[in-house]
């Protein structure tokens, strides 16, 4: 097949993806448009291998067989509440593919400057990809600590390595060689940044550091189309990196910060907010079945919590016996609800919540003040009214959904400590708020046994 | 003259992407991550052709582990995009393990 020829079949590969992310803009086709995806990238594979430059045959498919295994198994295996890890580790493998394929194309010998900065940039995004997503992985598991790790001269140490990496760029520009000292120095550098960059980003800001890494991975491709003049990947890593950039434009419009806020500092680390006192009224199962048994309706407002608990299924459960009680149920979702942008829905879709029970934070607040019961499992900032009325809270500013307006608040919580970015919340001691103490999956387990008994 | 298309298939591409993407529902944000994601992973492409012919041996081995990571990463992401996507299901349609 002719280079033109392999071109032309890009452009259908191309049209593909594009219809299949127009797909995806809906629950009720986005199976079909994830197909269709599938499919492109499927046609795109097989066209190159009509080129007569490319790797030897055994290398191709020994590669492919153990990549292709590898993420196959891990998509099977890995449970719905891990995915911000394995999105994680996936854009990792892709940002190091990316780093390689820059590499490796330095070995043609007659590359132009312009072929040489674009592989230096897919190099360095790549690396950058490659070394933050691992990192961002440890934080999601908790191999590592999950907490911003800030330290004094941070800015300075990222702005010289950052200077050194452009400096060495450089200097490999003026004389490119494979084995050119400058470009291992680029490529440790790239992996250093990529460290320095995710290090200062605190477990509850996961979503924006998700986000903008699936934007990296996208670009990454995008510079190595470029490297190696191919318009397929230009095409398709720079959709990926628009995608990757909406979301955590979404993500941090949500938390009422500017990406640079939430990239250099540390959350929490300024401001200490009003410690506000009073006194909490906690409640047991028995009480919070009577109360939920006579509401009309009830919304459940999901966080992190939830999916540490598993306690996704117990609600579905809850939530079913609740609407055959009479109730009208939803469950309201903030977007920064979790560790990456939509978390919660895939959790509750997976118990199977219908998606037309899902509703968002815009969605529910004007309504929230009839809704009887709003029940909060493992949600602290997002529902923290602080937001609204303290201005030196850290969150200051950062939309929430307004549970405290709604005629009753259950608030499920293991035992009273503050939440994640250790803010008080005055939402525990508000005059209509009931604490039920205890793991989160048990006592809505206890309430729905009350229920069926 | 070759770098200034490639530009300008950039720039309508990026354009292409906000538009299509800024019109997805916050419920599908993972799945579509994901999906993104899988499609990142058209730098297998260029980990075929980069290499060359397979005359420096060097270059082979970093062309046939570019493959390989980028086939984790296509592989894996459509597969459980595609997980993730079968369990949205809409109110009133069989669910699958049923219900008492």
């Amino acid at each position: 097949m002719s280079i033109e020829l392999i071109n032309l079949w890009y452009v259908a590969a191309a049209a593909l993806f594009i219809f299949g992310l127009k797909q995806l803009g809906s629950p009720a086709t986005a199976v079909r448009g994830n197909t269709l995806s599938s499919l492109g990238m499927f046609i795109a594979i097989a066209v190159t291998l009509f080129n007569k430059n490319i790797l030897p045959w055994e290398w191709i498919i020994g590669a492919t067989l153990i990549g292709g295994i590898v993420g196959a198994v891990v998509a099977q295996k890995v449970e719905m509440t891990s995915m911000p890890e394995m999105v994680a580790l996936f854009n990792g493998s892709g940002g190091v593919a990316s780093l390689m394929v820059g590499w490796a194309a330095l070995y043609n010998i007659d590359n132009s400057t312009f072929t040489n900065i674009t592989i230096l940039l897919s190099i360095i995004i790549g690396g950058m990809t490659f070394s933050g997503s691992i990192l961002a992985w440890g934080k999601l598991s908790e191999v590592m600590t999950s907490a911003a790790v800030v330290f004094g001269a941070q800015r300075i140490v990222n702005a010289l390595i950052l200077i050194g990496m452009v400096a060495c760029a450089v200097l490999f520009c003026m004389e490119p060689a494979v084995n050119s000292p400058y470009l291992y120095a680029v490529i440790g550098l790239a992996l250093l940044f990529g460290v320095m960059a995710v290090l200062p980003i605190g477990g509850a800001d996961m979503p924006v550091v998700i986000s903008l890494l699936n934007s990296y991975s996208g670009l990454a491709a995008c510079a190595a189309g470029f490297a190696i003049n191919n318009n397929i990947l230009i095409v398709a890593g720079s959709m990926v990196g628009a995608a990757g950039i909406i979301l955590t434009n979404i993500m941090c419009k949500a938390m009422n910060r500017s990406l640079a806020n939430v990239l250099f500092s540390g959350f929490g680390a300024a401001k200490q907010a009003t410690k506000v006192e009073g006194e909490v009224k906690p409640i047991t199962a028995d009480d919070a079945f009577l109360i939920l048994e006579a509401a009309q309706s009830v919304s459940f407002v999901p966080g992190y919590g939830m999916a540490v608990a598993q306690a996704q299924h117990v609600v579905r459960e809850l939530g079913e016996l609740l609407e055959k009680n009479g109730a009208e149920v939803t469950y309201a979702i903030h977007p920064v609800a979790g560790r990456m942008p939509g978390h919660m829905n895939v959790l509750l879709a997976e118990a199977n919540v219908p998606y037309d029970q899902l509703v968002e934070m815009e969605d529910i607040n004007p309504r929230i003040d009839n809704v009887d019961v709003a029940v909060v499992i493992g949600a602290n900032d997002v529902v923290n009214p602080a937001a609204r009325n303290d201005e030196n809270s850290p969150i200051y500013g950062m939309p929430i959904i307004n549970v405290d307006q709604a005629r009753t608040v259950f608030v499920l919580k293991r035992s009273m400590a503050s939440g994640f970015s250790g803010v008080d919340n005055p939402l525990f001691f508000g005059d209509n708020t009931r604490m039920l103490f205890g793991d989160a999956k048990q006592s809505i387990a206890s309430v729905v046994a009350e229920f069926k008994g | 003259m070759e770098a200034v298309f490639l530009a300008l298939v950039l720039m309508l591409s990026i354009f292409l992407g906000f538009e299509l993407i800024s019109k997805v529902p916050a419920t599908l944000h993972t799945p579509l991550m994901s999906g993104a994601n899988a499609i990142s992973g058209i730098t297998i492409v260029g980990a075929l052709i980069a290499a060359g012919d397979g005359s420096d041996p060097l270059a082979t081995y970093l062309g046939a582990a570019a493959v390989m990571f980028a086939a984790i990463n296509v592989v894996g992401g459509y597969l459980v995009t595609n997980r993730m996507l079968s369990m949205f299901k809409k109110k009133d349609t069989e669910q699958p393990g049923g219900q008492a």
